[in-house]
């Protein structure tokens, strides 16, 4: 196993023993957050677009492990913004910092940073198309609260025909059996593409768009948001915007094991009322983060 | 009449490459394609022409010039029915079909408006696949995003 100075771009980088050893490291950070590895080690923090939640999260896994944080938290205030080249700029931040975490609106910027930097990057976002830390900090919430990753039962739920975090859990959790349940209305349903991933590891996936009918189904519910401007015609919006709420009282036929996961920020898709359910975890999945986080980037300088 | 002067065309050459059942609509494009404006060698093509196979094709002859596989291949893209023939002392010395590339590099344009080859310097790039009912697609090496032949534009 060795993760030292590989970027990683798309959660189909790593193997399946690439990613567990990953949630593994991360496990020990949990234990043991405050592990001053990283004294001396410069971590680049290029946010081309702001994205406060996933920049914070890097940030303080980066000073839990006693490093060094420069760069930006948006395009306005960087050179970017008089025209430097994405290349002019990674190779210009490689000379001051030893690992670049990136985000960046642009599709596929991250994988060509990746091509021109002398250091690693890690892809905090590139636009519509990756985000493989959100991807391991799923993994590994669902690990620790059903056990194992092996045949879980996942319930998706919101925008699954834009929504790049649940393409990306599909792809991941294919690798280890789950099964598929797809709550979405008909407009925003799974593309083909995701549907034939499944296929091809031999998985099963079931259709809804009944959000109440899946919820006993679930050993994971995944919720996502359903965003107005994605509807062409806005009544049709209005007709299917309730549907896709989640309320307390819906989880009274939910297994016992069974936790509500949510890549947050959330607008309406969950109630408050969920919030005090001991099957609410999204709060904790955003904690998981910086444990994932730490433990990629202990991993990616080859420290850990 | 019409058929008897194609065959004259291609007798022609002494030495060199043949490009043969070329759909005829993509006659230029397969010029444009392998930048025969910048050669030095004679160049004669013939399109609209008549062929036993085809109801009508296009056909190109470079003369002394033998193209490098990976460079020819890539006009399966548009004429995967082209076949390549190579001339020696009016011998032909090797006679095959195009083979599609297995990657696309620095001539077709990303589709995806968002994806950073469209946005800054950078050479695109393009894994040919196929999909389940064996169409050829391009997936592109940066943003990941497939496109279906239909919405290749070149260069
Ligand atoms: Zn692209």
């Amino acid at each position: 196993m060795n993760l030292k100075n590989r970027s990683l771009i798309s959660i189909t980088d790593y193997s399946k023993e690439e990613i567990l050893h990953i949630l593994d490291l991360a496990e020990g950070f949990e234990k043991d957050q405050r592990q001053q590895i990283l004294n001396k080690y410069v971590v680049a923090s290029l946010f081309f677009e702001p994205s406060t939640r996933t920049r914070l999260s890097f940030e303080s896994a980066v000073q839990y492990l006693g490093g060094s944080i420069v760069g930006f938290a948006s395009a306005d205030t960087s050179s970017v913004k008089k025209g430097e080249s994405l290349k002019d700029t990674i190779l210009t931040v490689s000379n001051y910092s030893d690992l670049i975490v990136m985000r960046n609106p642009l599709d596929g910027s991250a994988r060509y940073a990746s091509e021109v930097s002398p250091v690693p990057i890690i892809n905090a976002g590139d636009g519509a198309n990756q985000h493989p830390t959100q991807c391991l900090l799923d993994l590994y919430s669902i690990r620790k609260t059903q056990g194992a990753l092996e045949n879980i039962d996942i319930v998706m739920v919101g925008d699954l025909k834009y929504g790049r975090t649940v393409h990306s859990l599909v792809q991941a959790l294919s690798l280890f059996g789950a099964s598929f349940h797809f709550v979405s209305p008909e407009s925003l349903k799974m593309p083909s593409s995701v549907k034939t991933w499944i296929k091809n590891a031999k998985l099963e996936y079931y259709q809804y768009t009944d959000l109440s009918e899946a919820i006993p189904k679930a050993d994971i519910l995944y919720m996502t948001r359903v965003q107005g401007e994605r509807f062409p015609d806005p009544l049709e919006y209005e007709k299917v915007k309730n549907a896709y709420i989640l309320e307390n009282s819906m989880l009274d036929k939910a297994k016992d094991n069974m936790k509500v996961l949510h890549p947050l920020p959330r607008v309406n898709e969950i109630k408050e009322d969920v919030d005090h359910n001991p099957k609410a975890y999204y709060f904790q999945q955003a904690k998981n983060g910086v444990y994932v986080r730490q433990a990629l980037i202990a991993a990616i300088l080859g420290l850990k | 009449m019409n058929k008897k002067r194609t065959e004259l065309i291609v007798s022609a050459l002494r030495s060199g490459t043949v490009i043969d059942h070329i759909p005829s609509d993509k006659t230029f494009q397969v010029v444009n394609m392998l930048n025969l404006e910048e050669t030095e060698s004679q160049v004669y093509f013939g399109t609209n022409l008549y062929s036993d196979k085809y109801i009508s094709k296009g056909i190109i002859k470079v003369s002394d010039t033998f193209f490098d596989e990976g460079e020819i291949n890539k006009i399966a893209l548009v004429a995967p029915t082209a076949t390549l023939i190579e001339i020696e002392d009016y011998d032909i010395i090797k006679k095959h079909r195009v083979q599609t590339p297995e990657t696309v590099e620095k001539i077709v344009k990303c589709f995806n408006p968002k994806c950073v080859t469209n946005h800054q310097h950078i050479p695109t790039r393009f894994k040919v696949i196929e999909d389940h009912k064996g169409n050829m697609k391009l997936s592109c090496h940066f943003c990941e995003k497939t496109m279906s032949k239909e919405d290749i534009r070149f260069i």
